[in-house]
Protein backbone atom coordinates (compact mmCIF):
# COMPACT_ATOMS: atom_id res chain seq x y z
CA UNK A 1 0.00 0.00 0.00
CA UNK A 2 1.20 3.48 -0.78
CA UNK A 3 1.46 5.52 2.40
CA UNK A 4 -0.34 8.52 0.92
CA UNK A 5 -3.31 6.29 0.11
CA UNK A 6 -3.85 5.74 3.80
CA UNK A 7 -4.22 9.48 4.43
CA UNK A 8 -6.90 9.61 1.73
CA UNK A 9 -8.72 6.64 3.22
CA UNK A 10 -8.60 8.16 6.70
CA UNK A 11 -9.93 11.50 5.44
CA UNK A 12 -12.65 9.72 3.53
CA UNK A 13 -13.73 7.51 6.42
CA UNK A 14 -13.57 10.36 8.94
CA UNK A 15 -15.91 12.64 6.99
CA UNK A 16 -18.26 9.78 6.16
CA UNK A 17 -18.52 8.71 9.80
CA UNK A 18 -19.07 12.26 11.10
CA UNK A 19 -22.01 13.00 8.78
CA UNK A 20 -23.64 9.79 9.97
CA UNK A 21 -22.82 10.04 13.65
CA UNK A 22 -23.41 13.70 14.58
CA UNK A 23 -27.19 13.87 13.98
CA UNK A 24 -27.76 10.50 15.67
CA UNK A 25 -25.85 11.45 18.79
CA UNK A 26 -26.87 15.10 19.05
CA UNK A 27 -30.59 14.62 18.44
CA UNK A 28 -31.83 12.52 21.30
CA UNK A 29 -35.01 14.47 21.98
CA UNK A 30 -38.21 13.83 20.14
CA UNK A 31 -38.96 16.46 17.51
CA UNK A 32 -42.45 17.85 18.16
CA UNK A 33 -42.73 20.29 15.29
CA UNK A 34 -45.38 18.90 12.97
CA UNK A 35 -43.79 20.14 9.77
CA UNK A 36 -40.41 18.64 10.68
CA UNK A 37 -41.98 15.33 11.68
CA UNK A 38 -43.86 15.15 8.40
CA UNK A 39 -40.75 16.14 6.49
CA UNK A 40 -38.72 13.36 8.11
CA UNK A 41 -41.52 10.87 7.49
CA UNK A 42 -41.26 11.50 3.74
CA UNK A 43 -37.44 11.68 3.48
CA UNK A 44 -36.73 7.93 3.12
CA UNK A 45 -39.25 7.53 0.30
CA UNK A 46 -37.90 10.55 -1.55
CA UNK A 47 -34.28 9.42 -1.10
CA UNK A 48 -34.82 5.85 -2.25
CA UNK A 49 -37.01 6.90 -5.20
CA UNK A 50 -34.45 9.46 -6.37
CA UNK A 51 -31.64 6.92 -6.07
CA UNK A 52 -33.51 4.27 -8.05
CA UNK A 53 -34.71 6.28 -11.05
CA UNK A 54 -32.98 6.82 -13.41
CA UNK A 55 -29.81 5.14 -11.99
CA UNK A 56 -31.25 1.63 -12.36
CA UNK A 57 -31.40 2.00 -16.14
CA UNK A 58 -27.65 2.54 -16.38
CA UNK A 59 -26.63 -0.23 -13.99
CA UNK A 60 -26.59 -3.07 -16.53
CA UNK A 61 -24.95 -3.84 -19.85
CA UNK A 62 -28.14 -3.11 -21.82
CA UNK A 63 -30.69 -0.46 -20.90
CA UNK A 64 -33.45 -2.82 -22.07
CA UNK A 65 -32.27 -5.49 -19.63
CA UNK A 66 -32.45 -3.01 -16.77
CA UNK A 67 -35.87 -1.82 -17.93
CA UNK A 68 -37.29 -5.34 -17.84
CA UNK A 69 -35.72 -5.91 -14.41
CA UNK A 70 -37.18 -2.62 -13.22
CA UNK A 71 -40.71 -3.49 -14.29
CA UNK A 72 -40.50 -7.00 -12.85
CA UNK A 73 -39.38 -5.49 -9.54
CA UNK A 74 -42.14 -2.88 -9.75
CA UNK A 75 -44.79 -5.53 -10.34
CA UNK A 76 -43.59 -7.84 -7.54
CA UNK A 77 -43.24 -4.91 -5.12
CA UNK A 78 -46.81 -3.94 -5.94
CA UNK A 79 -47.84 -7.48 -5.04
CA UNK A 80 -45.94 -6.90 -1.77
CA UNK A 81 -43.38 -9.67 -2.18
CA UNK A 82 -40.41 -9.70 0.23
CA UNK A 83 -37.20 -7.71 -0.39
CA UNK A 84 -35.21 -10.84 -1.25
CA UNK A 85 -37.80 -12.17 -3.73
CA UNK A 86 -38.06 -8.81 -5.50
CA UNK A 87 -34.28 -8.35 -5.66
CA UNK A 88 -33.55 -11.85 -6.96
CA UNK A 89 -36.41 -11.79 -9.48
CA UNK A 90 -35.11 -8.49 -10.84
CA UNK A 91 -31.62 -10.00 -11.26
CA UNK A 92 -33.08 -13.07 -12.98
CA UNK A 93 -35.15 -10.89 -15.32
CA UNK A 94 -32.08 -8.89 -16.32
CA UNK A 95 -30.08 -12.06 -16.86
CA UNK A 96 -32.71 -13.66 -19.11
CA UNK A 97 -33.39 -10.46 -21.06
CA UNK A 98 -29.72 -9.84 -21.73
CA UNK A 99 -29.18 -13.42 -22.90
CA UNK A 100 -32.06 -12.99 -25.35
CA UNK A 101 -30.67 -9.67 -26.57
CA UNK A 102 -27.27 -11.25 -27.21
CA UNK A 103 -28.84 -14.15 -29.07
CA UNK A 104 -30.74 -11.77 -31.33
CA UNK A 105 -27.82 -9.39 -31.95
CA UNK B 1 -35.50 -7.68 17.04
CA UNK B 2 -31.92 -8.79 16.32
CA UNK B 3 -33.11 -11.82 14.34
CA UNK B 4 -35.60 -9.76 12.36
CA UNK B 5 -32.76 -7.40 11.53
CA UNK B 6 -30.63 -10.34 10.41
CA UNK B 7 -33.41 -11.62 8.16
CA UNK B 8 -34.15 -8.22 6.62
CA UNK B 9 -30.43 -7.72 6.17
CA UNK B 10 -29.98 -10.77 3.92
CA UNK B 11 -31.17 -9.18 0.66
CA UNK B 12 -29.08 -6.12 1.53
CA UNK B 13 -26.01 -8.28 2.09
CA UNK B 14 -26.58 -10.02 -1.23
CA UNK B 15 -27.06 -6.77 -3.07
CA UNK B 16 -23.94 -5.37 -1.41
CA UNK B 17 -21.96 -8.40 -2.46
CA UNK B 18 -22.73 -7.55 -6.08
CA UNK B 19 -22.14 -3.81 -5.85
CA UNK B 20 -18.95 -4.06 -3.79
CA UNK B 21 -17.68 -6.76 -6.11
CA UNK B 22 -17.80 -4.16 -8.86
CA UNK B 23 -15.99 -1.71 -6.59
CA UNK B 24 -13.26 -4.26 -5.82
CA UNK B 25 -12.81 -4.94 -9.52
CA UNK B 26 -12.43 -1.26 -10.34
CA UNK B 27 -9.97 -0.72 -7.51
CA UNK B 28 -7.85 -3.66 -8.66
CA UNK B 29 -7.88 -2.39 -12.22
CA UNK B 30 -6.56 0.93 -10.92
CA UNK B 31 -3.68 -0.85 -9.20
CA UNK B 32 -5.01 -0.72 -5.63
CA UNK B 33 -3.95 -3.81 -3.63
CA UNK B 34 -6.69 -6.20 -2.45
CA UNK B 35 -6.08 -5.41 1.21
CA UNK B 36 -6.31 -1.68 0.64
CA UNK B 37 -9.54 -1.97 -1.37
CA UNK B 38 -11.02 -4.11 1.40
CA UNK B 39 -9.91 -1.59 4.01
CA UNK B 40 -11.66 1.22 2.13
CA UNK B 41 -14.91 -0.77 2.14
CA UNK B 42 -14.64 -1.75 5.80
CA UNK B 43 -14.03 1.84 6.89
CA UNK B 44 -16.60 3.57 4.70
CA UNK B 45 -19.47 1.26 3.75
CA UNK B 46 -20.84 3.71 1.20
CA UNK B 47 -21.20 2.95 -2.49
CA UNK B 48 -21.34 6.31 -4.25
CA UNK B 49 -18.79 7.83 -1.86
CA UNK B 50 -16.30 5.04 -2.39
CA UNK B 51 -16.54 5.07 -6.16
CA UNK B 52 -15.92 8.82 -6.11
CA UNK B 53 -13.13 8.43 -3.54
CA UNK B 54 -11.43 5.77 -5.61
CA UNK B 55 -11.46 8.12 -8.57
CA UNK B 56 -9.74 10.80 -6.48
CA UNK B 57 -7.06 8.42 -5.20
CA UNK B 58 -6.37 7.12 -8.70
CA UNK B 59 -6.24 10.54 -10.33
CA UNK B 60 -4.16 12.01 -7.51
CA UNK B 61 -6.64 14.62 -6.26
CA UNK B 62 -6.00 16.51 -3.04
CA UNK B 63 -7.05 15.39 0.44
CA UNK B 64 -9.25 18.48 0.70
CA UNK B 65 -10.99 17.49 -2.51
CA UNK B 66 -11.51 14.04 -1.05
CA UNK B 67 -13.09 15.44 2.11
CA UNK B 68 -15.37 17.86 0.24
CA UNK B 69 -16.51 15.19 -2.20
CA UNK B 70 -17.34 12.79 0.62
CA UNK B 71 -19.14 15.55 2.47
CA UNK B 72 -21.34 16.36 -0.50
CA UNK B 73 -22.04 12.81 -1.60
CA UNK B 74 -22.65 11.53 1.91
CA UNK B 75 -24.48 14.51 3.37
CA UNK B 76 -27.69 12.60 2.67
CA UNK B 77 -26.68 10.30 5.53
CA UNK B 78 -27.11 13.25 7.89
CA UNK B 79 -30.66 13.59 6.70
CA UNK B 80 -31.15 9.88 7.26
CA UNK B 81 -29.52 10.02 10.69
CA UNK B 82 -31.85 12.84 11.72
CA UNK B 83 -34.77 10.73 10.58
CA UNK B 84 -33.36 7.64 12.30
CA UNK B 85 -32.76 9.55 15.55
CA UNK B 86 -36.55 9.95 15.73
CA UNK B 87 -37.22 6.36 14.82
CA UNK B 88 -34.98 4.84 17.49
CA UNK B 89 -36.56 3.93 20.80
CA UNK B 90 -35.90 6.65 23.40
CA UNK B 91 -34.18 4.06 25.60
CA UNK B 92 -31.36 3.56 23.07
CA UNK B 93 -28.25 4.74 24.94
CA UNK B 94 -25.57 7.16 23.84
CA UNK B 95 -22.92 4.51 23.23
CA UNK B 96 -25.20 2.56 20.95
CA UNK B 97 -25.77 5.60 18.80
CA UNK B 98 -22.05 5.85 18.00
CA UNK B 99 -22.12 2.24 16.83
CA UNK B 100 -25.42 2.48 14.94
CA UNK B 101 -23.93 5.43 13.05
CA UNK B 102 -21.54 3.01 11.32
CA UNK B 103 -24.57 1.28 9.82
CA UNK B 104 -26.36 4.29 8.36
CA UNK B 105 -26.41 3.30 4.69
CA UNK B 106 -29.15 3.91 2.15
CA UNK B 107 -30.39 0.35 2.43
CA UNK B 108 -30.16 -0.25 6.19
CA UNK B 109 -31.78 3.12 6.70
CA UNK B 110 -34.45 2.07 4.21
CA UNK B 111 -35.49 -1.04 6.10
CA UNK B 112 -35.05 0.50 9.56
CA UNK B 113 -37.03 3.65 8.88
CA UNK B 114 -39.95 1.85 7.29
CA UNK B 115 -40.46 -0.57 10.19
CA UNK B 116 -43.75 0.03 12.00
CA UNK B 117 -43.33 1.90 15.30
CA UNK B 118 -40.07 2.53 17.13
CA UNK B 119 -37.03 0.34 16.61
CA UNK B 120 -34.39 -0.95 19.01
CA UNK B 121 -30.64 -0.85 18.47
CA UNK B 122 -30.63 -4.65 18.09
CA UNK B 123 -32.66 -4.43 14.86
CA UNK B 124 -30.04 -2.21 13.24
CA UNK B 125 -27.22 -4.41 14.59
CA UNK B 126 -28.88 -7.48 13.07
CA UNK B 127 -29.02 -5.86 9.64
CA UNK B 128 -25.44 -4.56 10.01
CA UNK B 129 -24.19 -8.06 10.88
CA UNK B 130 -25.22 -9.37 7.47
CA UNK B 131 -24.91 -6.29 5.31
CA UNK B 132 -21.44 -5.05 6.29
CA UNK B 133 -19.68 -8.44 5.90
CA UNK B 134 -21.41 -8.68 2.51
CA UNK B 135 -19.97 -5.31 1.54
CA UNK B 136 -16.45 -6.09 2.78
CA UNK B 137 -16.28 -9.65 1.43
CA UNK B 138 -17.66 -8.58 -1.94
CA UNK B 139 -14.90 -6.00 -2.24
CA UNK B 140 -12.18 -8.51 -1.36
CA UNK B 141 -13.58 -11.05 -3.81
CA UNK B 142 -13.97 -8.48 -6.57
CA UNK B 143 -10.45 -7.15 -6.11
CA UNK B 144 -8.93 -10.62 -5.90
CA UNK B 145 -10.83 -12.38 -8.63
CA UNK B 146 -12.72 -9.75 -10.56
CA UNK B 147 -11.95 -11.24 -13.90
CA UNK B 148 -13.24 -14.68 -12.88
CA UNK B 149 -16.90 -13.67 -12.74
CA UNK B 150 -18.20 -13.08 -16.25
CA UNK B 151 -19.64 -9.66 -17.09
CA UNK B 152 -23.15 -10.92 -17.74
CA UNK B 153 -23.41 -12.08 -14.11
CA UNK B 154 -22.24 -8.78 -12.62
CA UNK B 155 -24.64 -6.97 -14.94
CA UNK B 156 -27.60 -8.97 -13.63
CA UNK B 157 -26.49 -8.67 -9.99
CA UNK B 158 -26.20 -4.91 -10.20
CA UNK B 159 -29.99 -4.39 -10.21
CA UNK B 160 -30.42 -6.25 -6.89
CA UNK B 161 -30.06 -3.07 -4.90
CA UNK B 162 -32.70 -1.23 -6.95
CA UNK B 163 -35.13 -4.13 -6.72
CA UNK B 164 -34.76 -3.86 -3.00
CA UNK B 165 -35.41 -0.12 -2.99
CA UNK B 166 -38.61 -0.66 -4.94
CA UNK B 167 -39.74 -3.39 -2.55
CA UNK B 168 -39.32 -0.86 0.27
CA UNK B 169 -41.11 2.13 -1.27
CA UNK B 170 -43.87 0.65 -3.44
CA UNK B 171 -46.09 -1.08 -0.82
CA UNK B 172 -46.51 2.11 1.28
CA UNK B 173 -47.02 4.13 -1.91
CA UNK B 174 -49.93 1.85 -2.72
CA UNK B 175 -51.65 2.62 0.56
CA UNK B 176 -50.81 6.29 1.00
CA UNK B 177 -51.39 8.73 -1.85
CA UNK B 178 -48.98 11.23 -0.31
CA UNK B 179 -46.15 8.67 -0.40
CA UNK B 180 -47.01 7.86 -4.02
CA UNK B 181 -46.78 11.58 -4.81
CA UNK B 182 -43.40 11.77 -3.06
CA UNK B 183 -42.05 8.73 -4.93
CA UNK B 184 -43.18 9.89 -8.37
CA UNK B 185 -42.05 13.48 -7.92
CA UNK B 186 -38.66 12.40 -6.55
CA UNK B 187 -38.13 10.11 -9.54
CA UNK B 188 -39.12 12.94 -11.90
CA UNK B 189 -36.78 15.48 -10.35
CA UNK B 190 -33.90 13.04 -10.25
CA UNK B 191 -34.46 12.34 -13.97
CA UNK B 192 -34.46 16.06 -14.67
CA UNK B 193 -31.07 16.34 -12.94
CA UNK B 194 -29.73 13.50 -15.05
CA UNK B 195 -30.97 14.50 -18.47
CA UNK B 196 -31.43 18.27 -18.62
CA UNK B 197 -28.47 20.45 -19.60
CA UNK B 198 -26.85 22.48 -16.80
CA UNK B 199 -28.78 20.46 -14.18
CA UNK B 200 -26.86 17.33 -15.19
CA UNK B 201 -23.64 18.90 -13.95
CA UNK B 202 -24.79 18.62 -10.34
CA UNK B 203 -23.11 15.68 -8.59
CA UNK B 204 -25.16 12.62 -7.61
CA UNK B 205 -24.86 13.27 -3.89
CA UNK B 206 -26.25 16.77 -4.26
CA UNK B 207 -29.06 15.58 -6.53
CA UNK B 208 -30.29 13.23 -3.83
CA UNK B 209 -30.08 15.89 -1.13
CA UNK B 210 -31.84 18.54 -3.24
CA UNK B 211 -34.53 16.13 -4.38
CA UNK B 212 -35.19 14.71 -0.93
CA UNK B 213 -35.40 18.14 0.71
CA UNK B 214 -37.62 19.69 -1.99
CA UNK B 215 -40.04 16.80 -2.30
CA UNK B 216 -40.30 16.00 1.42
CA UNK B 217 -40.84 19.66 2.29
CA UNK B 218 -43.55 19.99 -0.33
CA UNK B 219 -45.29 16.83 0.86
CA UNK B 220 -44.99 17.96 4.48
CA UNK B 221 -46.73 21.24 3.61
CA UNK B 222 -49.45 19.66 1.47
CA UNK B 223 -50.03 16.57 3.58
CA UNK B 224 -48.67 16.85 7.13
CA UNK B 225 -48.83 13.61 9.08
CA UNK B 226 -51.25 13.53 12.02
CA UNK B 227 -50.08 15.43 15.12
CA UNK B 228 -48.26 13.69 17.93
CA UNK B 229 -50.27 11.14 19.87
CA UNK B 230 -52.32 10.11 16.88
CA UNK B 231 -51.25 7.10 14.84
CA UNK B 232 -48.97 7.74 11.89
CA UNK B 233 -50.72 7.13 8.55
Amino acid sequence: MRETDFIYILAMAGVTYLVRMLPLVLLKKEITNRFLRSFLYYVPYACLAAMTVPAVFFATTYVLGAAVGFFVALFLSYREKSLLVVALAACAAVFVTERIIEMVL
Amino acid sequence: MFRKGLRDGIPIGLGYLAVSFAFGMMAAEGGIPVLEATLISAMNVTSAGQFAGLEIILTGGTVLEMMLTQLVINLRYSLMSVSLSQKLDRSVKFGHRFLIACGVTDEIFGIASTQPGKIKASYVYGAMCVAIPGWVCGTALGAAAGSVLPGFLTSALSVAIYGMFLAIIIPPAKKDRAVLFVVLLAMGISCAFTFLPVLNRVSTGFVIIITAVLVSALAAILRPIPAEGEEAP
